[in-house]
């Protein structure tokens, strides 16, 4: 499960570096005035320290730690982020010895969840800012049973459709934006003869297939609504019910189309890795994957990622929204994380609720490599160009999911889901048959 | 002797030492790989084995520069953990062993009533792994012991502190301890004790004059052991220092080094061999006790 989203934050991470090294070279901090007038709200916590336990560490700590100077200063509030890699080990034998820590913050709603009972529910104060700030789908995974404990924090999108905006618009494409333009717009690539309409990649030693799961999520979401999505995850509906096998029939539509990707075994084989490096020489149109991509082809087969309106650069990649079923269809497939709080002191209170302020939003996105779900975030303030239409995607979002195989049990989710849509492709393996293996190994309680 | 004598030709035999040779060769070749490669740079770490320093030897200190001295406030340098891993070995190396020595020393010479079964339950007292003791000991130094709201032990306020690494090390070192120090001291001669009672000598002048002289190398093998023990441990530093860093081991630091996405692997090579010297240096100084101590205090008779 941590698996992508280790990947997830490797984009994030070469994001990063390039950012810091140009912060370096920013004029000083042009807040650097700032008076405190907006900080009057956590006043009167000065001398005070707040620990945030997580599992964000160095290097992406430091710009963390970086956002919260104006809160310090003004505060008189010290935030001590501790940081570790046990953090999901750690915590829980933190809690039961009576040392938890103020603040922590969760990488998955299912491991918030195990500790309900130990947190601190959110103050009606924390609860009016979430719910002017961010979507209900967002609220709904910090809350346990009823009870909201955790604001979320940062967060990040999957549902990404990697192009060559140069060869579109030598090509003069489009971008679709629904389902049915962007199998039209697939028709057309093939005939054309030119290039290959989609490329993809399951390839990943012995996590390979997650792509394939990642494909099924993000189709699963647009052909069912999102309860019937937690319904599939949670096993409220069987693994081979109708609504899913919608999904994986319109997922064959393109992924078993031959006309689309070519040798249709050859997908198994392709690593995740090198899926996408037909979209760099423009050999491919289409390559629908996660933002980390861009990092890995940027290193590995020249890739510049460049904004949708740059049509200039030869080798520029960019994203476009994996489109809905019709146009009002938004939903996102993705992950984040949530601060939850097991101290009830004010000033752990304060922290909580600056870090859902549209003001830390935006200066933690001015810092570079992040964004968040906040309605307030200006998408001015975030430079990278793939960050940037995330952002978009999660603004116009009509529903936000957390990616299903994560939350399913292991031994689907990280076993015969990866396995049995590797087959798919690998072996030709029929929709019914695939459905009917994963259903079959859903582990029984 | 004859078995002596007999395991001493074997040991001695030109292929026993090849084949012992061999198997220290083939042992160290990962250890001597990792310091290879913590001393080539990072981009030809990343794109090449170690072995091919040989044909292409390309040097750098930057990996332990950057591991010692440079960091950043959530990334701090590694030189601070190395001083708290020192104020953290000494005294879980130094408490056992007084305690220890004090125990085994009564357990093996006093006459009282319950002595065989006492030591008897501390000699049991190692099968219970310590995994099992971290929640309730953790308890215990963060929330007191109260039974029945009767407060045995307060809280005493020590939580992030290096107490309760020292105690938990010390609780945890005690039970090999007294059994290795009591196996040792229970084989001095009895002529040696009843001579120093003879001559006055109150129990307590017999220990320092007579039991901790001979017992040098077996206090050495034991420091040796838990010395090791201490310094590597992860576990125990990570859990009793309440995830404080001003008190983290090194361990703990390495374990982080390597970064959320593991791209700092190559400040890992170097990361080891700075805190795999200290160890280094101590089994060294006190190697010529070792192999005493190890077989005097194991073997009775």
């Amino acid at each position: 499960m941590s698996f992508k989203t280790k990947r997830v934050l490797a984009a994030t991470a070469s994001a990063v570096v390039a950012t810091l090294f140009l912060a370096g070279c920013a004029p000083a901090s042009n807040n650097d005035s700032a008076n405190c007038d907006n900080y009057s709200d956590y006043k009167g916590f000065e001398g005070t320290e707040v620990e945030v336990y997580t599992t964000i560490i160095a290097p992406e700590a430091d710009l963390f730690v970086e956002s919260f100077a104006d809160f310090e200063r003004c505060t008189g509030i010290t935030v001590n982020w501790n940081g570790t890699q046990e953090f999901e080990a750690q915590i829980a034998v933190r809690v039961e010895g009576g040392t938890a820590p103020d603040l922590a913050i969760f990488p998955q709603p299912g491991l918030l969840a195990k500790f309900a009972d130990s947190l601190v529910p959110a103050s009606a104060k924390l609860s009016e800012s979430v719910d002017a700030n961010y979507s209900p789908d967002w609220k709904n995974y910090g809350t346990v049973d009823g009870t909201f404990f955790a604001a979320p924090l940062g967060a990040n999108v999957k549902s990404f459709v990697w192009y060559n905006p140069k060869v579109f618009k030598d090509n003069n494409y489009t971008i679709p934006t629904t389902w049915d333009e962007l199998l039209a717009l697939s028709d057309q690539i093939a005939a054309d003869g030119q290039i290959q309409p989609w490329c993809a990649g399951f390839g990943s030693g012995e996590a390979t297939g997650w792509v394939g799961t990642d494909w099924m999520e993000d189709i699963m979401l647009r052909t069912a609504d999102a309860e019937t999505y937690d319904a599939w995850v949670t096993h409220g509906i069987p693994f081979n019910d109708p609504a899913v096998a919608t999904a994986i029939g319109e997922a064959g539509k393109i992924l078993k189309n031959p006309d689309y990707v070519g040798d249709v075994a050859s997908i198994a084989t392709t690593t995740f890795q090198d899926g996408g490096a037909g979209i760099v020489d423009g050999t491919c149109a289409m390559h629908r994957q996660a933002s980390f991509i861009g990092g890995i082809l940027a290193a590995d087969h020249g890739a510049v990622i460049v904004d949708p309106s740059n049509t200039e650069e030869a080798n520029g990649i960019s994203v476009f929204y994996f489109p809905g079923a019709s146009a009002d269809n938004k939903p996102a497939l993705g992950g984040g994380e949530f601060v939850a709080a097991f101290s009830d002191r004010g000033e752990v209170a304060a922290l909580q609720h600056f870090l859902t302020t549209p003001l830390w939003n935006n200066n933690k996105a001015k810092l570079g490599g992040w964004f968040s779900a906040n309605k307030g975030l200006d998408e001015a303030n975030v430079a990278d160009p793939v960050n940037k239409v995330a952002v978009q995607i999660l603004k116009n979002a009509t529903t936000f999911r957390f990616d299903g195989s994560d939350v399913m049990p292991a031994a689907v989710g990280a076993g015969t889901f990866w396995k049995e849509m590797t087959a798919w492709v690998a072996e030709d393996k029929s929709d019914e048959a695939v459905l009917d293996a994963i259903e079959k190994s859903w582990p029984k309680n | 002797m004859a078995i002596n004598k007999k395991a001493k030709d074997i040991f001695a035999s030109p292929v026993a030492s090849a084949i012992a040779v061999i198997v220290a060769v083939l042992w160290t070749i990962p250890t001597f790989g990792l310091l290879v490669s913590s001393i080539r740079p990072e981009q030809d770490i990343n794109q090449s084995g170690w072995w091919t320093f040989f044909t292409n030897p390309t040097f750098t200190l930057d990996n332990y520069t950057q591991v010692l001295f440079q960091g950043s406030t959530t990334n701090p340098p590694l030189f601070q953990f190395f001083f708290n891993s020192f104020a953290l070995t000494i005294p879980a190396v130094v408490f056992p062993i007084t305690l220890a020595l004090f125990a085994a020393y009564a357990l093996a010479w006093f006459n009282f009533r319950g002595k065989d079964t006492i030591f008897f339950i501390i000699f049991g007292l190692q099968v219970v792994p310590l995994q099992l003791t971290l929640i309730p000991l953790l308890q215990l130094f963060s929330k007191g012991l109260v039974i029945g709201g009767v407060t045995l032990i307060p809280d005493l306020g020590i939580t992030g502190t290096f107490i309760p690494i020292w105690i938990a090390h010390t609780i945890f070192g005690l039970p090999l301890a007294v059994f290795l120090l009591h196996n040792f001291l229970s084989q001095i001669p009895r002529e040696l004790i009843e001579a120093g009672r003879v001559d006055g000598a109150n129990w307590f002048t017999l220990f320092s004059k007579i039991v901790l002289p001979l017992s040098v190398p077996a206090i050495a093998s034991f420091s040796i052991f838990q010395f090791l023990w201490v310094w590597n441990d992860l576990l125990v530093g990570l859990t009793f220092g309440g995830g404080v860093k001003q008190v983290a081991p090194m361990t703990v630091r390495i374990a982080e080094m390597v970064g959320s996405r593991g791209s700092g692997w190559e400040l890992l090579t170097a990361g080891a061999f700075v805190s795999m010297i200290v160890p280094l240096i101590v089994f060294f100084a006190l190697q010529r006790y070792f192999v005493r101590g190890l077989l005097a205090g194991s073997v009775k008779g």
